[in-house]
């Protein structure tokens, strides 16, 4: 098995529905067409690579990385971690990880957010890592607010985490949502309800991880995250037929 | 009962919602000083070998509205068709390029370099293109394309072979507007709906 073998086919019926009336803007943004499948080439079989090199020392510190360590954000302390796996369960290392989200009142440092709820001046909102040999990642933060948005009249996120994983292929290429244990407002939210299959969008759901908590400084949340895997066979490099 | 086929499941996809330019691009996004600058700025650095182009165009929803909010990534080959990454390839091509639609016009602007050709499995060879991944509020799983080229020989290329109905074809193929510069239109939805791919 090589880093050139093909990518598993995706399965669409994990993923959510491209067209879901209840998330508004989703009818207009889906394609009404099929896709266009096939197995995947040289072009969605490599991708780009990042180095460690590149992180800063506070990259994955959303707590003090937007002041550069000079004042902390005010929120309830957290630290996320997990793995990231492929479909053969096994680690991807090396790869970028990276999360944005709202600060703990629920508002985004950005120019579209006009919700009420003040910024705070210590908290940008990004982070990114870069997983270790064994796929593991890691982020301190604060736990993000739940927000109103403008969908139907009265639509709140729950609490979340926008994660972007790369993996080591373009057609690994893959954001998602963590959301956070006993959250009610998970069974209320048509975009976490895009994922039709409840036991799918349980997997979006991270656990409150007290072993991994530290007493007097933060509570800790696990989030693995599965990329899609490579066929495994020794038949690609043939001729076809033979 | 079997044997269980010990295959994980990939986790599934949540759009990347309105604000993806502070986690991808924070700099754009006026998040400034986190990072010392936005990952992917350029696919190419300078002296890459090959035709320096640019592809200018926008992407529209089922309405025919230009979206001010979506977040591209590219991924290509170098000038020979090789990818970063691989034996041989271009050091000064990195093949990656993040970049948005103007909040004001929805225009987004590509400047790379010409790929070449690509070799596939069993013989197969790729007319010159480019990958192309967008996410944006709206887009529950990120859509992929491809952009070809108007002026490269795509007659024999599999996966535009793929497509049954041959006017869609054009919806993959940016169009020479001048010397180096092209314009590459998606739409989202319906009318001249850009085919979008699934390998
Ligand atoms: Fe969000």
């Amino acid at each position: 098995m090589t880093d050139t073998a093909a990518l598993m086919p995706r399965r669409r019926e994990v993923h959510p529905d491209p067209y879901y009336t209840d998330y508004k803007t989703s009818i207009t943004r889906s394609p009404s067409l099929p896709l266009l499948s096939m197995e995947s080439t040289p072009s969605e079989e490599t991708g780009p690579r990042f180095g460690h090199n590149m992180l800063g020392a506070l990259d994955n510190n959303l707590i003090s990385n937007y002041s550069q360590g000079k004042a902390l954000a005010v929120g309830e302390r957290i630290r996320v971690h997990g793995r990231v796996l492929d479909e053969l369960g096994r680690p991807v290392p090396h790869t970028l990880v990276e999360i944005w989200q709202a600060n703990a009142g629920g508002r985004y440092r950005h120019i579209k957010d006009t919700y009420f709820a003040p910024l705070d001046p210590n908290f940008g909102g990004c982070g990114r890592t870069i997983t270790d040999e064994n796929g593991h990642y890691e982020f301190m933060t604060i736990r993000p607010g739940a927000y109103p948005w403008p969908n139907r009249a009265n639509d709140w996120r729950p609490m979340h985490i926008h994660f972007s994983i790369f993996g080591h292929a373009f057609g690994q290429r893959l954001i998602s949502q963590m959301y956070f244990q006993g959250d009610p407002l998970i069974d209320l939210c048509p975009i976490a309800a895009t994922v039709r299959d409840r036991s799918q969008l349980d997997r979006l759901v991270a656990p409150l991880d007290m072993q991994n908590s530290r007493g007097m400084d933060y509570l800790a949340y696990k989030f693995d995250i599965v990329l899609r895997g490579r066929r495994q066979t020794m038949f690609e490099n043939k001729p076809e037929g033979m | 009962m079997t044997q269980p086929l010990d295959i994980m499941v990939e986790t599934p996809s949540q759009t990347a919602g309105p604000y993806v330019h502070i986690g991808c691009i924070p700099t754009f996004a006026g998040v400034e000083g986190v990072y010392p600058e936005d990952l992917g700025l350029s696919p190419i650095e300078d002296d890459a070998q090959g035709e320096v182009i640019t592809i200018v165009g926008s992407i529209y929803d089922g309405t025919g509205w230009a979206m001010r909010d979506a977040m591209f990534e590219s991924w290509q080959a170098d000038a020979a068709g090789v990818y970063p990454g691989q034996d041989g390839a271009d050091p000064k091509v990195t093949g990656f390029c993040r970049f948005a639609a103007d909040k004001d016009t929805g225009e987004f602007t590509l400047r790379t370099i010409k790929p070449g050709s690509v070799k596939g499995r069993n013989g197969q060879v790729f007319a010159p293109h480019i990958s192309i991944w967008i996410v944006a509020r709206g887009i529950n799983i990120g859509l992929n394309t491809r952009i070809y080229f108007d002026d490269e020989d795509n007659s024999a290329d599999p996966l535009l072979a793929r497509i049954e109905q041959r006017p869609r074809v054009d919806t993959l193929i940016a169009k020479k507007t001048g010397d180096g510069t092209y314009r590459f239109d998606i739409r989202l939805q319906g009318e001249g709906e850009t085919v979008f791919l699934d390998l």
